[in-house]
């Protein structure tokens, strides 16, 4: 264990020097999928709470005690077992999520991060989110998570109704009122007014940035890029070349905590479900997660996934997108494609059109049974 | 059936004595003396024979006339018809008396549920009475007046009528709707007052109601509890001595009514038959005089109330005769038979079923269309009197317009279709039959006819070119305890109803009398009439007849485009309202899309009520990351499936349900 240690210590030197000229300079940027196929994001899920909370569905469990010496070196035998399964040689942002990841210790979140050094190279200025819980994260404890080189906080805020929890359970049965759909988009309208005036960038339907400060991690998720997801539950999306396998695959960890150890314990990883992504699939998610963003989907971006079938070839013909363009809720041009301010906060309905037409055009180009084949 | 009896008796043979085990309806007197010589059997109450009776043919030339009584009951729906028939059935020995005889004449499980006599049944009975041999045969009716015409061909066979009347809910609608049905039919009226027994029965105050409606001297009631059977034998008695037996003659040439009809899949048309002169032979041959179609008799018989062949009918008698007819509309109810080369002058009385109530009938997926046909067809087998007219929607694709007698006779279509036939079909809003009488000499000739009937929307002519529109009217009765008038009133009032007559029938209750459109009354008038009065007052109705409408086109728009599905007839009174109803239904209904609709009704070029359905100012998942993508990728697929399904009426996008929703008949509200 010396050895590791050392090698923590002298990652955690690099980035703090790395973080310290990010906070200054305010000017990180999320990069583009330039890398491709050879790096990764990398979501690791800490599964434990204090309590369960009401509007919570996320996987999550109340233990009696953790025994986090056995999580730590499962999370850490999972991160190596997926890193080189899918043998990125760049791991461009960890984040730690949860259940209540400020619970863990410091300890394990340096001996995850030492891990992927080890396997593969997590540049100096490598995003590294903590998921925090203000109450459970004193200060003094924010130093520790610093010191084992988190460089960026994650304040969960609950915006949507979910499905499996209390509070919805509360509000099928009438006892709490739904909110009103036409108020919440009242608020939702008057928020992005309040944080554009206020100099941040909306950057994605949900996140706003102020100086620059983007989060790469959430960025890979929606221009598609390759993650990895490690420990309970997690979901991943890569390429597994280490097993020769040359399609993407959406993969999912076994969901609970206990079944998952043992499996990590027995095969070294606890993958409970791979499903291979066709390209029309992942075409799909290009476009819906792309148009997520405030830059949408450029064409450059598109050709990587689709170097054939160009933007304009897919869109730029059907009667129904133009539509949604005479109404200013979509852009298509030079640039690619986006949604308009208007168009992002409806950018569900938009979808239903811009998916079909998709599926059109791809069935048009490549008349093959197999569908994405 | 009859090769079933003997094989029973063969192996009851075996296994003698075996007497308790075979207890059968028992015909004393009628038959060569049974092998047992059992003749005793005959006065008591359960007559012991064994099957072997039964292969002997009943001679019915027997039973002359005069020792006949033809005879129905009526009532109110629960005032224990069936009940009653249960107990004569028992008392004359023709079905065994077990404590689980409950509505034996009722054999379709609708009928059970709703308490209501849909497939009317008829059974002889045997009894003796003062040494002599009768045949009461009671021919059961239809208790609804959807069936009004059943109802009257049924009483066309009979004498008299038992007239029955709960000792507690006393007269409602539906008895004096059936007390007239039989008075104007001439019959004796035996007035029976039922449910003696029960906590609050009043008989005395029956008896006054019963005095003051019908004008029958309270003396004549006869007090009964059919449930447990209490005074029950002097209702045969009265049978008796008090309905005169059928004034017929055997020596005529055959004239037989039918004033019934089934289907039985192996044996086909089998036709209900009341032998009004001269005698029907298996062999003989046949003719209707409705469709001047011959056909030779294979099978003619009583019913037991099951079928029991006897070779022959004479004048007077009651049964059934299987000959060979493949269709129910070739046996239609209210025809007159005769023997081939021997024509007589038809029964009066004869019509042709007549539809009051159109619905559009659709399967919930299209898939089971051929399903629902087969299944439409095996019913209307039974019921020539529904109509059945092939029809497609764009929203719901392909299906049939059926036409029915009234209301309930749909709602009971509809319930045996469930049941029997375990299908389930989207019923639209029932509709009725109006009239235009046409000034368009283009349009006559076209129709070849002045006055046409609309049934379909799409088909009513323009005001320009008619000289006026028709409804259909109905007369309905209304029964009530007094406290309710008020409300009653405004009731009728709201849905067009002229008042007619009012009348208290005794200190509390009162029968009011109102002309209504049949239109206003269709959709939920029962069921508010009933929440209104708890449940107290009864509605009856009889046909009355068209009468000058003025009736408009509605149509409905959405961003001014006419929704063809939902286009309707309405009396211009009521356009607003109806309008206003259908656009707030479309508005609920409606999925909010990427820009504003307006949802209008209008008539012609004149908009009269307007909703709209919002644009959609937020429709985006607030948080989509790592995790959330699978399942985002998911819904959204399924919603694009969704909205392969959805109908486009300009560039709104409608669901099928919203269809659904404004088309079908509400349950009620």
């Amino acid at each position: 264990m010396a050895l590791p240690r050392a090698r923590v210590r002298s990652w955690v030197a690099v980035t703090k020097t790395a973080h310290r000229r990010c906070s200054t300079e305010g000017t990180r940027r999320p990069r583009s999928l330039a890398s491709g196929n050879l790096s990764a994001a990398l979501y690791v899920h800490w599964p434990y709470c204090e309590k369960r909370c009401s509007y919570c569905n996320f996987n999550k469990y109340i233990p009696r005690s953790v025994d986090e010496a056995a999580m730590e070196r499962c999370l850490v035998t999972e991160t190596r077992t997926l890193l080189q399964l899918s043998r990125v040689q760049r791991v461009e942002s960890v984040f730690f999520g949860g259940g209540t990841p400020s619970l863990a210790s410091p300890h394990t979140v340096a001996a995850v991060l030492e891990a992927v050094a080890q396997e593969t190279h997590l540049p100096a200025d490598s995003e590294v989110t903590l998921e925090v819980n203000p109450t459970s994260a004193p200060g003094s404890r924010l130093v520790a998570f610093g010191a084992a080189g988190v460089n960026r906080l994650s304040i969960g805020l609950q915006l949507s109704l979910e499905r499996g929890t209390a509070l919805f359970t509360q509000v099928q049965q009438g006892t709490l009122p739904a909110p009103d759909p036409d108020l919440a988009a009242e608020m939702y309208l008057e928020g992005r007014i309040v944080l554009r005036e206020s100099g941040f960038r909306q950057y994605e339907v949900s996140n706003f940035a102020r100086n620059g400060a983007l989060s790469t991690h959430n960025w890979t998720y929606w221009q598609c890029g390759q993650y990895l997801g490690v420990g309970p539950g997690a979901h991943g999306r890569f390429i597994p070349q280490g097993a020769g396998v040359h399609t993407r695959e959406a993969r999912i960890q076994t969901l609970e905590p206990d079944n998952w150890m043992k499996e990590v314990m027995l095969f070294g990883h606890g993958t409970r479900k791979r499903t291979p992504l066709g390209k029309l699939e992942l075409l799909e998610e290009v476009l819906a997660m792309g148009l997520r963003t405030d830059m949408g989907i450029t064409h450059q971006h598109w050709q990587y996934f689709e170097p054939q079938v160009t933007l304009w070839d897919v869109f730029g013909a059907s009667m129904e997108v133009e539509e949604l363009l005479e109404q200013d809720l979509l852009l298509l041009d030079d640039r690619g494609l986006r949604c308009s301010w208007e168009g992002l906060a409806v950018l569900d309905s938009l979808l239903l059109t811009l998916l079909p037409q998709l599926h059109k055009a791809w069935q048009q180009r490549c008349p093959s049974p197999v569908p994405g084949g | 059936m009859w090769t079933l009896a003997g094989r029973g008796w063969w192996r009851c043979c075996a296994l003698a004595p075996c007497a308790s085990g075979a207890a059968r309806r028992g015909l004393p007197g009628l038959l060569p003396a049974p092998a047992g010589g059992s003749a005793r059997g005959a006065r008591t109450g359960v007559r012991l024979y064994s099957s072997a009776d039964r292969k002997e043919k009943i001679d019915m030339s027997r039973i002359p006339a005069e020792n006949t009584r033809n005879f129905s009951i009526i009532a109110h729906v629960d005032h224990g018809k069936s009940t009653l028939a249960d107990r004569l059935l028992e008392l004359t020995g023709t079905i065994d008396r077990t404590k689980n005889n409950k509505q034996v004449l009722d054999k379709l499980q609708v009928e059970r549920e709703r308490g209501i006599t849909v497939k009317a049944q008829t059974a002889s009975l045997f009894y003796n009475y003062e040494g002599k041999q009768y045949l009461l045969n009671l021919i059961d009716t239809p208790g609804h007046v959807d069936f009004s015409y059943e109802v009257s061909r049924s009483l066309s066979a009979c004498q008299g009528v038992l007239l029955v009347v709960d000792a507690n809910e006393g007269i409602q609608a539906q008895t004096v709707a059936n007390f007239f049905l039989a008075f104007e039919a001439q019959l004796s009226v035996i007035p029976v007052i039922n449910k003696i027994d029960l906590k609050n029965a009043d008989p005395e105050k029956v008896e006054s109601q019963i005095e003051k409606v019908f004008d029958i001297p309270n003396d004549e009631c006869i007090k009964i509890s059919a449930k447990l059977g209490t005074n029950v034998g002097s209702i045969l008695q009265a049978v008796i001595e008090k309905i005169p037996p059928p004034k017929v003659n055997r020596d005529n040439p055959l004239r037989a009514l039918v004033f019934d009809s089934s289907f039985d899949q192996y044996r086909g048309v089998i036709a209900n038959v009341a032998l009004f002169d001269g005698a029907v032979s298996k062999g003989d041959r046949i003719v209707s005089a409705h469709t001047q179609k011959t056909y030779e008799v294979n099978e003619v018989g009583i019913l037991n109330p099951n079928e029991q062949p006897t070779g022959k009918l004479y004048a007077g008698q009651v049964g059934y005769l299987v000959a060979g007819m493949k269709d129910v509309t070739e046996a239609q109810i209210g025809d007159t038979l005769y023997l081939h080369k021997q024509p007589v002058e038809p029964l009066p009385g004869f019509k042709s079923a007549k539809p009051m109530v159109f619905a559009g009938m659709y399967p919930i997926d299209q898939s089971e269309y051929n399903t629902l046909k087969s299944a439409i067809e095996k019913l209307t087998l039974n019921d020539s009197s529904v109509t059945v007219h092939r029809d497609s929607s764009l929203a719901l694709g392909a299906g049939w317009r059926l036409g029915f007698l009234g209301l309930l006779h749909m709602e009971v279509f509809n319930q045996r279709l469930e049941q029997e036939y375990n299908a389930s079909v989207i019923l639209t809003t029932p509709t009725v039959p109006y009239k235009a009488v046409l000034s368009s000499a283009k349009l006559i000739k076209e129709y070849r006819a002045k006055e046409i009937t609309i049934i379909n929307p799409a088909q009513f002519p323009d005001k320009s070119k008619v000289t006026e529109y028709l409804e259909p009217v109905v007369l309905g009765t209304i029964i009530t305890p007094d406290e309710y008038i008020g409300k009653i009133t405004t009731l009728c009032q709201t849905r067009r109803a002229i008042q007619k007559n009012i009348v208290f029938i005794d200190q509390n209750r009162a029968m009011l009398k109102y002309l209504f459109p049949l239109n206003e009354i269709v959709v939920d008038f029962y069921d508010s009439l009933k929440s209104l009065s708890s449940g107290y007052a009864s509605f009856d109705y009889e046909d009355a007849g068209y009468q000058t409408a003025e009736l408009v086109k509605m149509d409905i728009l959405l961003n001014g485009n006419i929704v063809e599905e939902l286009v309707t007839v309405v009396h211009k009174d009521k356009a607003y309202s109806a309008g206003k109803a259908i656009c707030e239904r479309l508005k609920d209904s409606l999925p909010r899309q990427l820009f504003e609709i307006a949802v209008q009704a209008a008539i012609g070029s004149k908009v009269i009520a307007r909703e709209t359905v919002k644009a959609y100012r937020k429709n985006v998942l607030a948080k989509c990351y790592g995790g959330d993508i699978t399942r985002k990728m998911k819904l959204l697929k399924r919603q694009t499936e969704g909205k392969k399904k959805l109908r486009k009426i300009g560039n709104i996008e409608v669901p099928k349900d919203a269809f659904i929703k404004i088309l079908k008949a509400q349950p009620d509200k």
